[in-house]
């Protein structure tokens, strides 16, 4: 059965805001929470390029409730790959096991698809594992389809 | 990838159960809308009942309404109900495995397939009330339009 998000649970509270510098140790622990490494240097080179609100292209999300980040959301506006026109593009998305089913991912997915109408685009994509049951549920539930595109990969020997 | 008629009726069953929870269907109104015989639905309605996905009301009238947890419920958990289609590859049927030809052309569907089952796997029933509701919208939307 699927594990996909939903509103089942509600936290109180919540707010979407861009990260802050000082939030990237709990954004680090919920990343090693769910992948099981922790990549300090990795984050903090994100928090680099995509956080402080830097650009209007790039948006590094938390959803915070009682002064607790519950998870994180990562995009940014992509122009004309193999000729596509500019889109929003989701690159990561996690919440806390336990704040899960309470509408986090819904409301930081809604945040950054509002950063991206305000960047002046009107779709957005995402790409992940076929084997992610749990995130690309959630996806399906927030109304993504199939793009029209299909991912390669080859072994470099 | 080509489901069973079962397997298709199944999804039909559920999807039409999910989306009117609060209301009994017989077994002959969806066979009708989907133009299968009430034999065969009243087969596959068992072993959704048996799987605790619907549950027969019993009085005038009867049927049969959703039992399951539409949020969780994806297609994939109903397919198998039916069919085995998580070990199918490409490989199996339509070519033969013994040539070069028929292995690369395999290969090729056993991508296809797995697309397909990550799809199924990716889609609750929840969601897809949602999409079929959105269909609903647009088609009305664009009947009004024209």
């Amino acid at each position: 059965m699927s594990k996909a998000e939903s509103n089942d649970a509600s936290l109180p509270e919540l707010r979407v805001r861009p990260v802050d510098a000082a939030d990237l140790g709990q954004v680090i622990a919920i990343d090693a929470e769910v992948t099981g490494l922790e990549k300090t240097d990795y984050w903090y080179e994100l928090f680099h390029r995509y956080g402080g609100g830097r650009t209007r292209q790039r948006l590094f999300l938390v959803a915070e409730s009682g002064n607790i980040i519950q998870g994180f959301i990562i995009g940014e506006v992509r122009d004309w790959e193999f000729g596509s026109a500019p889109c929003g593009w989701v690159f990561g998305l996690s919440v806390r096991a336990n704040a899960r089913l309470a509408g986090v991912g819904a409301r930081m997915l809604e945040a950054i698809c509002d950063g991206f109408r305000h960047a002046g685009v009107n779709k957005v994509r995402t790409l992940l594992a076929r084997d992610n049951g749990l995130i690309l549920s959630f996806f399906r539930s927030q109304g993504m389809m199939a793009a029209p595109f299909i991912p390669l990969e080859k072994d470099l020997d | 990838m080509k489901l069973q008629k079962g397997t298709s009726l199944a999804l039909y069953s559920v999807l039409e159960f999910a989306a009117n929870p609060g209301r009994q269907l017989s077994a002959a109104e969806i066979a009708e809308k989907y133009g299968a015989s009430t034999h065969h639905l009243a087969k596959v309605l068992r072993e959704l009942g048996r799987a605790g996905l619907v549950e027969s009301a019993r009085g005038v009238g009867g049927g049969y309404r959703f039992s399951g947890n539409a949020k969780r419920l994806t297609l994939m958990d109903v397919i198998e109900l039916f069919e085995d289609i998580s070990t199918r590859t490409g490989e199996s049927d339509e070519f033969d495995g013994s040539s070069d030809v028929g292995r690369a052309l395999g290969a090729v569907m056993a991508e296809i397939d797995e697309i397909a089952k990550a799809t199924f796997r990716s889609i609750t029933v929840d969601t897809m009330l949602k999409l079929i509701e959105r269909q609903r919208r647009a088609a009305s939307e664009a009947q009004t339009a024209s």
